[in-house]
């Protein structure tokens, strides 16, 4: 049986890039759908994957551990990940706990994919 | 240096959710993955996995892991030394890098861990002990900031670890509650279906005895979980009719076989000596602890009648339990339907005459209409089964004959139930 719509992960394929959607609450539920698009996309040949958390209020522990799996997929495939439009509570907690060493933080997707074609270094901390 | 308050709030939120984990959840599988997710969540961990430790004592297998290379052994193996050793440890960090003096026991199953732990290593190994029991260890790898466990960070970890260990240790425990549960209601089964067939022997020695009425007492069962059921009674209930219907002649055990096969109509002495089967009946049965309610009370009063002219003690309607009235009926239907010494059944529009003309005095009128509609929806083919048919055997019931007697017997008894409700309140 096809799984409903709303279980799916909204993301979009921008060149070799995709932008992947995370919902209000990244927990377990929503944050293996989002480990397994991220990890689908690199299957496909993507190099860079960007996380939007612009409809993000809430990361959990949960949530930490699987973005911190999506950071480790990414370093072993070599990809680039950048996480946009974070907002300022959730940027306190991934600092504190260091994920932003392994990733780079962008204003907004818009920024994100600006940036990404500019820069074909590891990643770096862009805005905020 | 103390934790900052952000932080605090951080780890107390995944305690929270891994206190609510451990006691909602019932897939012990889904428990611990989601138990690692919180634990490397909270500190912000890169990798890690749970081993627990098996019932033979001598594997640590592989139950969750995050970050951990596909190449990690599994089941790591464990010998005596080393359980003792994490035994002895407790829930303590273990660092791999200094066990070389430390924990000589332990250096080769850690080493083993190390190697295969992929990118960012093991920087600790807890066991999991809970009263005293080894349940599994938890691998750690390094922090995402780089930085090392601090002492309140492994305080953190020992105290998330040491509600992991409850976690498994208590589903296990429940397992085995289960496992327990389940074999003793297979016991119980087993002996219900001894019970069963043992009073299904004791109803044919019964009816052996009785060489014009074979099979009787089965029959008189059946046709009492027929009317028990069409009462609506329980399921429990229903076997427990069934149960007295076969036994309500046990009595008869102790009654002179001459008496019982008499091809004739037997005199006052010998009536009375028959008559003394339902109390004989009642004396043989209550010391048996039966897995059903009131079975020697439904042999003792099954020849009792509603207008106290029955025996053995001559108790009235509402005097006499409702079972010992279905056990009444069927006993009457079995005797009126097969043929005897001293003379051939009777037809069955003779019975229903008979039906009607006793409901009242020797039969319950409840019990009556339960009857004739389990029969009506036999002849009309409304039930599954067609058991009392079957009993009656071929050519006995003549349809077009019997559904109008039955109908109309059941819708005059209906009202009488119904006037006779009115009257009482």
């Amino acid at each position: 049986m096809a799984e409903p719509a709303s279980l799916f992960v909204r993301s979009r394929c921008v060149g070799t890039a995709a932008v992947i959607y995370a919902s209000d609450y990244l927990n377990k539920l929503s944050g293996e759908r989002i480990e397994r698009e991220c990890k689908r996309q690199l299957e496909c040949g993507c190099q860079t994957l960007v996380i939007d958390f612009r409809g993000t209020e809430l990361v959990n522990s949960i949530g930490v551990s699987i973005l911190l799996g999506v950071i480790d997929v990414a370093e072993k495939s070599g990809a680039q990940l950048i996480f946009s439009d974070v907002n300022t509570e959730t940027i306190q907690l991934f600092e504190m706990l260091g994920l932003t060493r392994h990733v780079a933080l962008a204003k907004d997707e818009d920024e994100a994919l600006t940036l990404l074609n500019e820069f074909a270094a590891p990643p770096q901390s862009f805005g905020h | 240096m103390e934790l900052p308050t952000q932080k605090l709030v951080h780890t107390f939120g995944a305690l929270a959710d891994l206190g609510q984990e451990i006691t909602d959840s019932s897939d012990v599988s889904e428990m611990v993955r989601t138990s690692l997710h919180l634990l490397l969540g909270a500190l912000g961990i890169r990798g890690g996995a749970i081993l627990e430790h098996m019932a033979d004592g001598q594997v640590l297998k592989l139950v969750a892991a995050r970050g951990i290379d596909e190449g990690f052994p599994e089941p790591l193996h464990i010998d005596d030394a080393a359980r003792v050793a994490l035994l002895n440890a407790g829930l303590s960090a273990l660092s791999p890098e200094r066990l070389t003096t430390d924990k000589p026991d332990l250096c080769a199953l850690l080493e083993e861990c190390k190697n295969a732990a992929g990118t960012f290593g093991i920087q600790l190994f807890v066991p999991m002990v809970v009263r005293g029991e080894l349940v599994g260890a938890v691998l750690l790898g390094g922090k995402a900031t780089g930085e090392s466990f601090t002492g309140e960070e492994c305080d953190i970890i020992f105290s998330m670890v040491r509600h992991i260990g409850v976690g498994i240790h208590t589903h296990r425990l429940l397992e085995q509650l289960e496992q327990r549960a389940e074999e003793n209601r297979r016991l119980y089964e087993d002996l219900r279906t001894i019970y069963r067939q043992t009073v299904r022997a004791f109803a044919a020695a019964i009816d052996i005895k009785d060489k014009y009425t074979q099979g009787h007492s089965e029959r008189v069962g059946k046709y009492s979980e027929i009317i028990a059921r069409e009462m609506g009674w329980a399921e429990e209930e229903v076997e427990g009719i069934a149960i007295a219907g076969y036994l309500h002649d046990i009595g008869k055990l102790v009654v002179e076989r001459d008496i019982i096969n008499a091809p004739y109509r037997i005199d006052a002495k010998q009536s009375s000596e028959l008559n003394r089967h339902p109390a004989a009946g009642f004396e043989i049965l209550s010391p048996i602890h039966h897995p059903y309610t009131d079975i020697p009370l439904m042999a003792k009063y099954h020849h009792e009648r509603l207008d106290g002219r029955g025996y053995p003690d001559g108790l009235t309607d509402k005097q006499i339990p409702l079972g010992a009235k279905i056990v009444s009926l069927a006993d009457s239907f079995d005797a009126m339907t097969t043929d005897r010494p001293y003379k051939t059944r009777r037809s069955l529009e003779d019975v229903i005459v008979d039906f009607r003309f006793n409901t009242g005095k020797q039969f319950d009128c409840e019990v009556v209409i339960a009857f004739c509609r389990a029969l009506l929806k036999e002849i009309n083919g409304e039930s599954k089964e067609r058991r009392i048919l079957k009993m009656l055997g071929k050519n006995y019931v003549e349809a077009e004959k019997i559904i109008p007697l039955l109908s109309e017997l059941i819708s005059e008894l209906d009202c009488i139930q119904i006037s006779s409700a009115a009257s009482s309140v």
